[in-house]
């Protein structure tokens, strides 16, 4: 071992320990069955497959939550599209600040968030105070439904989506917007031909992160859906703490691990065709 | 003219909505009413006396911020020399292991959770301070090592070749040349390492026992089976401390540049 290896050992020790193994570990354990007795049963069996595969529960949670994170990323780049341009276009000591309030809502826990959209959305909350003050005379349940994690995961995402879509702006040039305009393209024009086109990298890496997110949510949904909401996640919880069967946790966990293939090999893909 | 205006609008209410559940719990941590009732009743100062005699919420907070600070040392001792040599090596495999070492931070954080739940179980970790070092280590060491790696890759190389040609050990080289031109980066590392462990509730919900808990599972559990202002209170304390770390960030090296965006 040289200079090298001395210095980067304790870290690649440390993954090892706490990423590398522990994650083997599970997937070896989804080739385990449950006893009913509690406790893990001897193995290798293709058991707790066959019962999440016959089982049409477990079909319906993997469809719906692919279902409800695509929804969540298109509604979180139509809310963060317009907000991000927009910085981009700000004059230069704006943006910087625009920039600082856009991010840091990132760093606040996502317990407080969801709780804030407690607030905003609750039976006696924000939007219900103003739904009746507008003449609603029983405003619709927002909490302890989809209505209300959706909405609390698009603006719980925005943030990571603006980064994104930046750093993808980084590539606009004004002169070409400007040029587009002065050979008399209209606006709408000048957005679909030039600016959209160039800011498709950006849009592409905020849209695989915003579904990845959503797909591991489990904050919001838990606490916002108030246990009717049943998302990957959720179910991966409740199966390890509640009901304490591991090998369908660790097999819900390794499905969710193919579904964030399936997204990375798409973007790949997806990527490759709008820098062609 | 009008499609400007509505264009001004469609933009003041997307920051209204990025940044009204923030905003809103420190109206909310004022209320007098005894539940999350908008508009509040009354404003009055009860839930922040309230907060200092839910025990549990306190010990937690107090467990948070040792734990924040044990991660983020443990962080800086692992990341640094690791940042170093991912950072200025040329060799083979190099790109591998910066993959290898971030990995975690594109995982669910739930299956890592998961993960570690197994495997701490067999080893009696489960509830202990080495065990919440090592699970908040796991989303800790990969910010640490990409943050420090962004602030080892924008130093001028020449300072320190300067330094060793005229003799000085490479020990010394790092001591006296180094490490003192990064701290603007180490200081922001280390600023992210403590919102990382300090915020991180997935994986700690997995880990903690009865006699040790984190804040932000302590709220969590809260929130679950009682919504009353107190929540908010303590929300707002930590919207202010978090917008105190980020003033810092962006006055040291700049909150987009920091988060390696």
């Amino acid at each position: 071992m040289r200079l090298p290896g001395l210095l980067l050992g304790p870290a690649l020790l440390v993954n090892l320990a706490i990423f590398i193994a522990p994650m083997a570990n599970l997937a070896a354990l989804s080739f385990h069955e449950a006893r009913p007795s509690g406790g893990v049963g001897p193995g290798p069996t293709l058991a707790t497959w066959a019962s999440i595969a016959e089982d049409e529960y477990y079909v319906e949670l993997v469809t719906g939550s692919i279902g409800v994170a695509l929804g969540v990323t298109v509604l979180t780049l139509l809310a963060g599209y317009p907000l991000a341009l927009f910085i981009h276009r700000a004059a230069p000591r704006w943006r910087n600040l625009l920039m600082v309030a856009c991010i840091s809502p990132l760093l606040v826990s996502a317990v407080v968030r969801t709780y804030g959209w407690m607030v905003i959305l609750g039976d006696t909350g924000l939007v219900a105070a103003m739904l009746r003050f507008l003449g609603m005379a029983k405003p619709p349940r927002m909490v302890f439904n989809l209505t209300g994690v959706v909405i609390a995961l698009v603006e719980i995402l925005m943030p990571t989506m603006i980064l994104c879509l930046l750093a993808g702006f980084g590539r606009l040039n004004a002169s070409l917007e400007e040029a587009a305009a002065s050979l008399g393209a209209p606006r709408w024009r000048v957005f679909t031909r030039v600016v959209l086109p160039l800011s498709l990298p950006g849009v592409l890496l905020g849209c695989l992160l915003a579904f990845v997110l959503t797909v591991s949510s489990f904050i919001t949904p838990k606490l916002l859906g108030g246990g009717r909401v049943i998302l990957l996640a959720t179910e991966i919880y409740d199966q390890a703490i509640v009901t304490l069967n591991w090998p369908v946790a660790a097999a819900l966990s390794v499905l969710s691990l193919a579904v964030f293939g399936l997204a990375l090999l798409l973007y790949g893909r997806l990527l490759r065709v709008v820098e062609a | 003219m009008i499609g400007r205006a509505a264009h001004r609008a469609l933009i003041a209410a997307l920051f209204l909505f990025l940044l009204a559940p923030v905003v809103l719990v420190i109206p909310m941590s004022f209320s007098a009413d005894a539940f999350l009732v908008w508009p509040p009743s009354g404003f009055s100062l009860r839930w922040y006396t309230a907060m200092w005699r839910e025990t549990k919420l306190m010990e937690a907070a107090r467990n948070s911020i040792l734990l924040a600070c044990l991660v983020c040392a443990a962080t800086l001792v692992l990341a640094m020399p690791a940042a170093l040599v991912l950072a200025r090596g040329r060799f083979r495999g190099r790109e591998a292991l910066v993959a290898l070492l971030t990995a975690p931070l594109l995982l669910p954080t739930i299956v890592l959770a998961l993960a570690l739940l197994i495997l701490f179980v067999g080893y009696g970790l489960i509830g202990s301070w080495p065990g919440l070092l090592l699970a908040h280590l796991l989303v800790a060491l990969p910010y640490g090592i990409r943050v420090l790696m962004t602030a080892v890759s924008t130093l001028p190389p020449a300072v320190e070749e300067a330094a060793s040609s005229l003799g000085a050990a490479p020990w010394r080289v790092f001591r006296r040349i180094t490490l003192p031109l990064m701290l603007p980066g180490v200081a922001a590392t280390a600023a992210i390492v403590f919102l990382v462990s300090f915020d991180e509730v997935v994986i700690s919900l997995f880990v903690v026992g009865p006699e040790l808990t984190t804040l932000p599972v302590a709220m969590f559990r809260y929130v679950e089976s009682r919504t009353d202002p107190l929540v908010a209170a303590v929300s707002a304390l930590l919207v202010l401390l978090t917008l105190s770390i980020v003033i810092v960030l962006e006055r040291a090296v700049g909150l987009g540049r920091a988060l390696g965006k």
